[in-house]
């Protein structure tokens, strides 16, 4: 009986994973994934609306699902039928809580009251875990029409907090920032496809197509002072003022190129197109579709709005055929979520692992590997899909380490697993790829993670090499940190850490940081080559380049410490967890001090995370200088 | 040997001292790299690595407070060379080791070379525009030019350094003095809101219409500190006048008349002189569709040099500097859609850490390989008798 469990977890997991790779069975009558397939273009990048959709989302309240806490059900089927809602009937979108507020002071400064954050649950079950705190008993989520009327003091607000620098802004002035950008960006959002205050814009565009040569000629006529309709004249002007604000407004450059235009990137938001119609005389089918899909998605005729999907999408892939193929995968890839999925594995290899060292050692540490080998695997697909939809080396941003690290080490754990077969390989891989997950998932919240190189880092030779090598050095560094901090809570916790697990745990850490010295250092050396070539210096003391050398040198220093016999198991395990500081810092702290070359995307929660993650550390380092005897599996009494 | 300088070889060779050194190296660089919010990149590398000991200042005295780069860089030298001489006996299998210290210690001394003799200026050109020099970055220098006759002016500077002394300054080549009254590290020339002048102490020139206020030093990467300062030229026969000279771009060279020459005096930023010119052709910014971040920039220059041995047309880009006559040009910045910012690096011990990284590669890869290999052949042992 016990033999077969870890052949069945692994088949549970696989079918976990294939159930999230498989596309969904749609619950609506509208092709939702089809319009979440169009793409736009916006950062420099073609993208699909999907990925608009389920970004903007993050940003807003910190997930892509749409709904409210006193309700199991999401409000809206996917992010891209939140988009639909937000496009074309925006009364709609307005009344779904998708404004994520925690701060007091800015609750206060919304006219939020305790009254309305107060979740009230109709189950009585629920009622008696949201008082267990199970479940969350007041909201923080809010829609455009709760907070709509404080709109103009939030904007106040936020022109006192925009001066004051970053660094020094308060919680409640970061906390203004984020949402008054949030509702800028929800602006942009509804003038993407066609404007909100219209109710009939299929019917508008009509009647302006038919108005557009006598329109032109009466405005013409008047600015020269000559007799003309002014009536018409008035009308016309009027529309191209109402077209002009729709092209301000937003960035999202929704209509592809005219079929004359040869420029590939020259696409437009749907105002800059419609003010050409002034001058071509008439309007873009693009925008026509659009105003198509509008009309039959507040008639509610999904046949029309799924044959509208059909056709465009059809026009669109005749030019721009390839892209599309990538913004079809990358929708897939979005509903796919490959790295949540990874994260539920990688928790659930994680307390096989543990459990394996408390009863059934051999079947649940082989199920443990297993799991771990296919969130492992999972991730790999996912870091390989993101590399070929973007066309560059797996490492580009701090989202994009974070990713890479995870897998790194992992990937080590994997190789240390498969020689020792004491789960200590999975229990750490669960840890680590667990944690860098969750990192990447925080760092997502600023914004689409697929982003477009600064011309200073379009090297991806270099990005192939340096960033690579480097990337794996601080994950060995971290893995040799995790390991330690097993051998501390084991043994000075638990009298499971027997003489063999001990021997073989040291044995671990010291491989893994010889490991780490020598892909940190050839790392950081072909940073130096690589700046030399480019900016003819080989080092600049830049914040991210110290962090790297300090790495390089921290494992330099538990090296020659223990070759030196100056420490022995425990001092390198102190050593080693120590080195997750270094890491940590070196990864995170550098760009929060926003100076030099490599200071990128810097974020003041982050901060905290990282004041408390040092703590964590300082308090197992305190934990591992403890004298011997005090610890229980060394314990001989 | 006697047993001093045996103690004293023992300290220079332990392992202990190794340890004590990377220690410290660890958090100097963590302090340095803090401090670059207050200081600046630059000023940090004055203070913590090109030095022998960080100093702080209380009150007037600077105390040493920490050793410098410079101090355990030396010693970490020292210790390395000693182990290398009396701990380690040259064998294979401890090639790795040798050929990784080996590397360490030219990595070092090339370090100290770099931070010797490495010169870094800023070159900038407008479409069209040559230049056969570039300017510092931090530099100033007061340039006195006679422009009498039309073929050739005759230069005269004096460094920033000289003018900050505040001293009478007498060159052979000038017929008057310059003295310094005034010297502001760094100056601006506010806006004038409320029409009344800011009060200006020249007798001559700009300074007439404008005065300059001091402003603190800054330490930010992105600005710098342009100084300002009120000069009285002294002829044979008393005072010429006195001018307001500010090292801002936008203020050109003042002209003046003496003795029957002309002249023209400027305060501006240390200048670089090379033989040969560049010329920019053309400056291109491409940008990503729809977005204000840049996707490359690109410089077109014309080199060549006054007999002509050199004259051609090369591109300045992203991640491809120009190197020629022991100086690397790269696109550093740009001022506009037509004005290209060069970074001019000149390093003539660049090559040292190529040849020291590539002896410590080989060096880690040959000691871990061993310790690869024995872990393995171990494994096997114990799997062999565990069978």
């Amino acid at each position: 009986m016990k033999k077969f469990i870890p052949l069945v977890v692994l088949v549970l997991g696989a079918l976990y994973l294939v159930g999230k790779f498989l596309p969904a069975r749609p619950a609506s009558s509208f092709n939702f994934v089809g319009f979440g397939e169009l793409p736009v273009l916006l950062n420099g990048r073609l993208k699909p609306i999907d990925t608009v959709a389920r970004s903007s989302l993050l940003q807003f309240q910190g997930r892509q699902r749409v709904g409210d806490a006193a309700e199991s059900a999401p409000q809206t089927e996917s992010p891209a039928e939140w988009m639909t809602n937000v496009f074309f009937s925006s009364a709609k979108a307005d009344t779904y809580p998708v404004f994520r507020i925690d701060s007091p002071d800015l609750l206060t400064l919304m006219g939020i009251t305790e009254d309305d954050a107060k979740v009230r649950y109709t189950s009585s079950a629920k009622q008696f875990f949201a008082v267990l705190g199970f479940l969350p008993s007041s909201r923080s989520r809010f829609s455009y029409e709760k907070i709509s009327s404080k709109i103009p003091e939030l904007e106040r607000q936020a022109k006192l907090a925009r001066p004051v620098e970053a660094a020094v802004r308060t919680p409640f002035q970061h906390a203004v920032i984020q949402l008054y950008g949030s509702l800028v960006q929800y602006q942009q959002l509804k003038h993407t496809l066609a404007p909100p205050t219209s109710d009939d814009f299929l019917g508008e565009l009509l009647s302006f197509q038919k108005l557009l040569p006598t329109g032109v000629a009466a405005v013409r006529a008047k600015s020269t002072g000559q007799p003309h309709d002014a009536e018409l004249a008035k009308a016309t002007i009027e529309l191209g003022q109402r077209y002009l604000f729709m092209s301000e407004v937003t960035n999202i450059l929704a209509v592809p190129p005219a079929t004359e235009v040869t420029d590939d990137t020259a696409w437009m938001t749907t105002g800059q197109s419609l003010l050409g119609s002034f001058q071509r005389g008439t309007v873009d089918p693009s925008v026509l579709a659009f105003a198509g899909l509008s009309y039959a998605w507040r008639q509610n005729q999904p046949e029309q709005f799924n044959k509208i999907i059909d056709l465009y999408s059809a026009q669109v892939g005749k030019r721009f055929g390839k892209q599309m193929q990538k913004t079809h995968a990358e929708v897939r890839f979005n509903a796919a979520e490959p790295f949540y999925a990874s994260m539920t594995l990688y928790v659930a290899a994680f307390l096989l692992a543990i459990f394996s060292w408390l009863k059934w050692p051999e079947p649940l540490a082989r199920s443990a590997f297993y799991l771990v080998a296919l969130a492992w695997l999972a991730t790999t697909v996912g870091i390989a899909t993101r590399m070929w939809l973007e066309g560059r080396p797996p490492v580009t941003n701090l989202y994009s380490s974070a990713l890479f690290i995870g897998w790194g080490s992992v990937g080590l754990c994997l190789i240390l697993e498969a020689i020792y077969k004491n789960a200590i390989g999975s229990v750490a891989a669960g840890l680590t790829g667990f944690a860098t997950l969750l990192i990447a998932h925080h760092l997502s919240l600023s914004g689409d993670t697929l982003e477009m190189m600064q011309a200073v880092l379009d090297s991806n030779f270099w990005l192939a090499t340096h960033v690579v090598i480097v990337s794996t050095g601080y994950a060995a560094t971290f893995l040799a940190g995790f390991l330690a901090i097993i051998y501390i809570l084991r043994g000075s916790l638990t009298r499971s850490l027997d003489k063999a697990t001990a021997d073989s745990l040291a044995r671990m850490v010291y491989g893994i940081v010889c490991f780490a010295t020598l892909f940190s250092f050839v790392g950081t050396v072909l940073g130096g080559i690589w700046a030399d070539q480019s900016w003819g210096r080989f080092w600049g003391w830049d914040p991210k380049e110290n962090g790297a050398l300090i790495i390089v040198l921290w494992n330099a220093l538990i090296l020659h410490a223990r070759w030196g016999g100056l420490i022995k198991a425990r001092g390198l395990m102190a050593l080693a967890i120590f080195g997750n500081i270094v890491t940590s810092w070196s990864w995170f702290g550098t760009n929060m001090l926003g100076v030099g070359l490599h200071s990128y995307g810097f974020t003041a929660a982050a901060f905290t995370a990282l004041s408390i993650f040092i703590a964590s550390q300082l308090i197992l380092i305190a934990l591992a200088l403890r004298p011997l005897n005090k610890w229980r599996s060394f314990q001989t009494a | 040997m006697n047993e001093v300088t045996r103690q004293f070889r023992d300290f220079f060779v332990s392992l202990k001292l190794t340890i004590v050194l990377l220690a410290l190296s660890i958090i100097l660089i963590f302090a340095a790299t803090v401090d670059q919010v207050n200081l600046g990149i630059w000023a940090v590398q004055q203070k913590y690595f090109h030095s022998l000991f960080v100093l702080w200042r209380v009150g007037d005295i600077p105390v040493p407070v920490f050793p410098g780069g410079y101090l355990i860089g030396g010693f970490l030298l020292i210790n390395l060379i000693s182990a290398q001489v009396y701990r380690f006996k040259l064998s294979a299998k401890k090639s790795g080791i040798w050929l990784t210290h080996v590397g360490l210690i030219i990595l070092l001394i090339g370090e100290l070379l770099t931070g010797l003799w490495q010169e870094e200026f800023a070159l900038r050109l407008d479409e069209g525009q040559s230049k056969n020099y570039s300017e510092s970055y931090r530099f100033n220098e007061l340039a006195v030019t006679e422009t009498t006759d039309a073929a050739f002016d005759d230069v005269v500077v004096i460094p920033e350094k000289i003018l900050a002394r505040g001293e009478a300054i007498q060159h052979a080549k000038l017929p008057f003095r310059i003295v310094p009254k005034l010297y502001y590290p760094n100056a601006t020339i506010p806006e004038n809101d409320s029409k009344a002048p800011t009060p200006s102490h020249a007798t001559k020139g700009i300074g007439l219409q404008v005065g300059v206020v001091p402003l603190p030093l800054t330490y930010k990467q992105d600005e710098r500190n342009l100084p300002a300062a009120y000069v009285e030229l002294v002829g044979a026969d008393g005072l010429i006048g006195t001018w307001l000279v500010y090292a801002n771009p936008g203020m050109p060279p003042q002209r003046f008349e003496y003795a029957g020459r002309s002249w023209k005096i400027a305060l501006r930023y240390e200048r670089n002189y090379k033989p040969f010119s560049l010329t920019l052709l053309k400056f291109s910014n491409d940008r990503y569709a729809g977005t204000a971040i840049p996707k490359n920039y690109s410089s077109r220059i014309r080199l060549n040099t006054p007999e002509g041995r050199d004259d051609r047309e090369v591109l300045i880009y992203m991640n491809n500097p120009l190197r020629y006559a022991g100086l690397t040009f790269y696109q550093a910045s740009f001022d506009g859609p037509k004005t290209t910012i060069l970074q001019v690096v000149r390093n003539p011990s660049w090559q040292m850490p190529y040849i020291a990284c590539t002896l410590m590669t080989l060096g880690l890869l040959i000691q871990f390989g061993i310790h690869l290999v024995a872990f393995i052949a171990r494994r096997r042992k114990i799997a062999a008798v565990a069978a």
